[in-house]
């Protein structure tokens, strides 16, 4: 299957981008290149830097020095809403959905993004509004279908077990059609079965609408089975870029992360 | 429908393919099939699924379909997989759906036995497990699939996706007209109609080959016993591999032309049962129970005036809702309050359930608790049982309106002959006899006599009232040392109208006592649980629990109490008993996929439990496998506690 897939164009990169808080400093002269298509694995130690990459790309940080380029063309000061309208979406390491809402409800907010009739028609539901909710619902629907959560459609996300509630975040992302997807620990706190499922769901979205996907991960066997490329931060520091087996091989990886006697 | 027009097309169309055209020509905009797609209901008309079926069949001869080739058919019920069924008649084929949770190796047997030439499945799932045994499968030449998700990159040769083969099917039409229709007409009634595989309880799978005679026939018959007509809605959610789908679903409603729900996913299935609202409708025990259990949870949770209003109006409908039911006079007080009830209590939670436009419900299988039946009863829900098996295309005898009890399983449908042999062995012939066990004639032999009875291996008699009571497997039935008769599945049914106990497995048979494995209901102990502030982990860990043996305790003295009431099993009461560790499973082995036990297997693989059963310990060790649903193995160790009961003395009539 791997033999077939193509990989694009570089449509995001990082270019030695520095961030600091204060004195505290979570990323140094880091440089990452996301193509088109790819499942891109950042893995790391605890405090390595991981999250705060993420937020860097999708701007909720700006980096001190260095720039991050989208498609080539550097961005400045550009903030979260900005960047998710340019097709850029993520999930949370801690689910941040909204409890009370239906799984329904919680998935079409992602679509906010694209939604284009004013507040005022969409408090009256009148007018054009009501022929675009409807294209809305089916591209819900479509997801729902796609995740397999017809079940929980309408059962507000408080009462779903943890593992469902990670998937339908991914479904609120996925509402956004994004051409890039950040996945903050996608599968933190699951168990084994849920872990396939939510690995299976990231491979189809990679593969049916071709979405590029940065993810967080700490799973091992996870990372090596689905990624196409793996970056290492270790204190703030990329110390290894490439291939899952490459990777694996690196001895700076081994020592820092996996451990020496791996 | 009247009776005689439902004969008369009966005659002129023998067989589904053209009982399909004929609907498709009477009513052409009414509906066959539905199925939620996208959150909606989608509709296809009886014109439409005959074009369906009939390109799907072009198609299949495009690809050198010869009569009487075998199409396996797997996955959930689908519009498609129905279209897929119909198709292989048309040619002249034969379906061979098969379970759909069935793990690869358990369909390589079936796949193999039954010489498979296509395969029409429903999804990527499906697929995979096909390609997994295909190097083993050298007659499997095409796998169709339905859903193209997760496909693009399969390369396999002879995978195909349904739609390019309607395609393929209308250009193979315009190159062979009247293909379809000569096709079709070739066949006739004694041809087979379609081969079941049989999950038996004990030894490998039995390919049951019925006729269109067998199936057409029986449901005619079925239709004429509960006057349906073509306004009926039913829901197909049991799988299409048994019988009775392709009988309920499938047959019935080519015959009188109603409509066919499919769900949306498994996990749906309640909700699209609430949104259709059938008319006619289908379940095993265990689906009614767990309705029930569901309820009463919810009742538990509701405010206390609503709860107090339910419990008073539940009693009226205990006193006449089963007598008004069946027709008979109860005083114009009672009639009032039950008016009033409806209002308040039994039409909205009717509703709530989904079987509000409910007018025959059936329940078959095993064994009805009478607490859960006289339930639905007394909400004026004309649940009935019915007794049948694959071999008799599922029916035999049916309760008829107004002659309903929850011991029996009614009298025997139009044109069926019963007999009692004199070891107490339930004996049938009719038009639904099977033509025989595909490729085992030895097996048929032991099954069918050369005059077409029936020999069911179930025992039981024929009752003061006419109607056939059914006590237990003819073979399982056994002795204990002192003599006294033991019939584990009466006992274990018993024990399975508990709510808190989803299967019991009792042991007995030339032993000095009757002991039990239990497999506790997780959602209905766990709710018990959270009332009594107990924490929890998983089922082993709920199931080990002190409190837990305590409540299952008392519902085995219940039990006891039943029995000891029985001059002829007082001795065979409950004197010990165990909670296993993990729940019997069909993927294990432990349970056949209707989810009936199999005895033998469970007592050889936990032959540890059943020495410590009858020994003086009190806590044993388990070291058990499991295998997951995708067919990989692990294991759980427990260290389970036994715990004693006192048999009761036998007690008096009169108490």
């Amino acid at each position: 299957m791997s033999e077939d897939r193509k990989f694009g164009e570089v449509i995001l990169s990082a270019r030695e981008i520095s961030l600091s808080f204060g004195a505290v400093t979570a990323l140094t002269g880091v440089s990452v290149d996301v193509r088109e298509h790819e499942i891109l694995a950042i893995i790391g130690p605890n405090g390595a830097g991981k999250t705060s990459l993420l937020n860097c790309i999708n701007g909720v940080y700006h980096p001190q020095q260095g720039a991050m380029l989208f498609e080539g063309v550097p961005r400045i000061n550009a903030g979260p809403a900005e960047i998710a309208r340019k097709g850029i979406a993520r999930t949370f390491q801690n689910v941040a959905l909204f409890k009370g809402m239906s799984t329904l409800d919680n998935i079409m907010t992602g679509r906010n993004t694209k939604v284009r009739s004013n507040i005022f028609w969409q408090a009256l539901y009148w007018g054009s509004y009501v022929k675009e909710e409807l294209e809305h619902r089916r591209a819900v629907e479509e997801i729902i279908d796609f995740l397999e959560i017809q079940a929980i459609r309408k059962t507000p996300v408080g009462r779903l077990p943890y593992g469902m509630q990670k998937r339908v975040e991914l479904g609120r992302a996925l509402a956004a059609q994004p051409r890039i997807l950040l996945l903050d620990e996608p599968m933190a706190g699951m168990n084994v079965e849920e872990k396939e499922d939510m690995s299976r769901f990231i491979l189809d979205v990679n593969d049916e609408f071709g979405t590029t996907i940065v993810l967080i991960e700490h799973d091992m066997g996870v990372v090596m089975d689905i990624s196409d490329r793996v970056v290492v931060l270790d204190y703030g520091r990329k110390i290894a870029d490439g291939t899952p087996d490459e990777v694996r091989a690196e001895p700076a990886v081994i020592e820092a992360y996996l451990g020496v006697s791996a | 429908m009247q009776a005689s027009a439902g004969k008369g097309t009966a005659k002129a169309h023998d067989t589904f393919p053209k009982l399909l055209m004929e609907q498709a020509r009477e009513r052409p905009n009414g509906v066959f099939l539905r199925e939620k797609d996208y959150g909606i209901w989608q509709s296809w008309t009886w014109q439409h699924s005959a074009v369906q079926a009939r390109d799907l069949a072009l198609g299949l001869a495009a690809h050198g379909f010869r009569r009487e080739d075998k199409v396996a058919i797997i996955g959930d019920n689908r519009p498609v997989l129905y279209f897929a069924a119909a198709a292989a008649q048309a040619l002249g084929g034969v379906p061979v759906p098969i379970y759909q949770d069935s793990i690869a190796d358990e369909m390589l047997y079936i796949l193999d036995h039954a010489e498979v030439r296509f395969a029409v499945v429903e999804d990527q799932e499906q697929v995979d497990k096909l390609l997994q045994i295909r190097d083993r499968l050298p007659r499997l030449e095409m796998i169709v699939y339905d859903d193209p998700r997760g496909m693009r990159h399969y390369r396999e040769p002879g995978l195909e996706w349904y739609q390019d083969m309607l395609q393929r099917g209308q250009r193979f039409d315009s190159d062979n007209p009247d293909y379809y229709e000569t096709e079709v007409a070739v066949g006739k009634g004694s041809d087979l109609a379609i081969m079941l595989y049989t999950s038996g309880t004990t030894g490998k799978p039995k390919g049951v080959m019925l006729s269109y005679d067998n199936l057409v026939r029986t449901s005619y018959n079925s239709i004429l016993h509960d006057h349906l007509t073509d306004q009926e809605e039913v829901l197909a959610y049991l799988p299409m591999a048994w019988v009775g789908d392709h009988l309920f679903s499938y047959g019935e409603a080519i015959c009188a032309g109603f409509t066919v729900n499919c769900p949306e996913s498994g996990a749906t299935v309640l909700t699209d049962l609430r949104e259709i609202g059938p008319t006619y409708f289908f379940a095993p025990p265990r689906i009614w129970e767990n309705l029930l259990t569901t309820v009463m949870v919810r009742i538990e949770d509701a405010a206390a005036i609503k709860r107090r209003m339910f419990h008073y109006f539940m009693k009226v409908a205990e006193r006449v809702g089963v007598r008004m039911l069946d027709g008979e006079p109860v005083s114009t007080r009672d009639r009032l309050l039950y008016r009033l009830g409806d209002i308040l209590v039994y039409g909205p939670l009717k509703d709530n359930l989904g079987f509000g436009k409910m007018r025959v419900a059936y329940t078959a299988g095993e064994a009805i608790g009478p607490e859960i039946f006289s339930f639905y009863r007394s909400l004026g829900i004309n649940i009935k049982q019915i007794y049948g098996m694959t071999e008799a295309t599922a029916l035999v005898c049916g309760q008829s309106d107004g002659h309903v009890h929850a011991e029996t399983v009614g009298v025997p449908l139009p044109e069926v002959e019963l007999r009692i042999s004199d070891g107490g062995e339930v004996q049938f012939r009719g038009p639904g006899t099977f033509i025989g066990y595909f490729k085992n004639e030895e097996a048929t032999a032991e099954t069918k006599t050369a005059d077409g009875w029936i020999l069911s291996g179930d025992a039981g008699y024929i009752d003061d009232d006419g109607q056939l009571r059914i006590i237990d497997r003819a073979k399982d039935v056994g002795q204990l040392n002192d003599g006294t008769m033991f019939a584990p599945k009466y006992i274990e049914n018993k024990l399975k109208f508990s709510p808190f106990i989803r299967e019991a497995v009792a042991y007995g048979d030339q032993k000095n006592y009757v002991s039990v494995f239990i497999n506790i209901d997780l959602e209905a102990v766990g709710n018990w649980a959270e009332r009594r502030g107990l924490a929890y982990t998983s089922y082993t860990d709920l199931a080990a629990q002190d409190e837990v043996y305590t409540l299952i305790a008392g519902e085995i003295d219940k039990v006891n109490a039943g029995l000891a009431g029985d001059t002829k099993l007082s001795g065979s009461q409950i004197q010990r008993f165990l909670v296993l560790h993990k729940e019997l499973d069909p993927d294990d082995n432990e349970l056949t996929r209707t989810r009936k036990v199999r005895r033998k297997f469970v007592a050889e693989k936990y032959e540890t439990l059943i020495a410590a059963l009858y020994s003086e310990a009190d806590r044993v060790q388990i070291d058990a496998k499991v295998t997951f649903e995708d067919g990989r193995e692990g294991s759980i160790t427990a260290n389970l506690r036994i715990l004693d009961r006192e048999p009761l003395a036998p007690l008096a009539k009169a108490s």
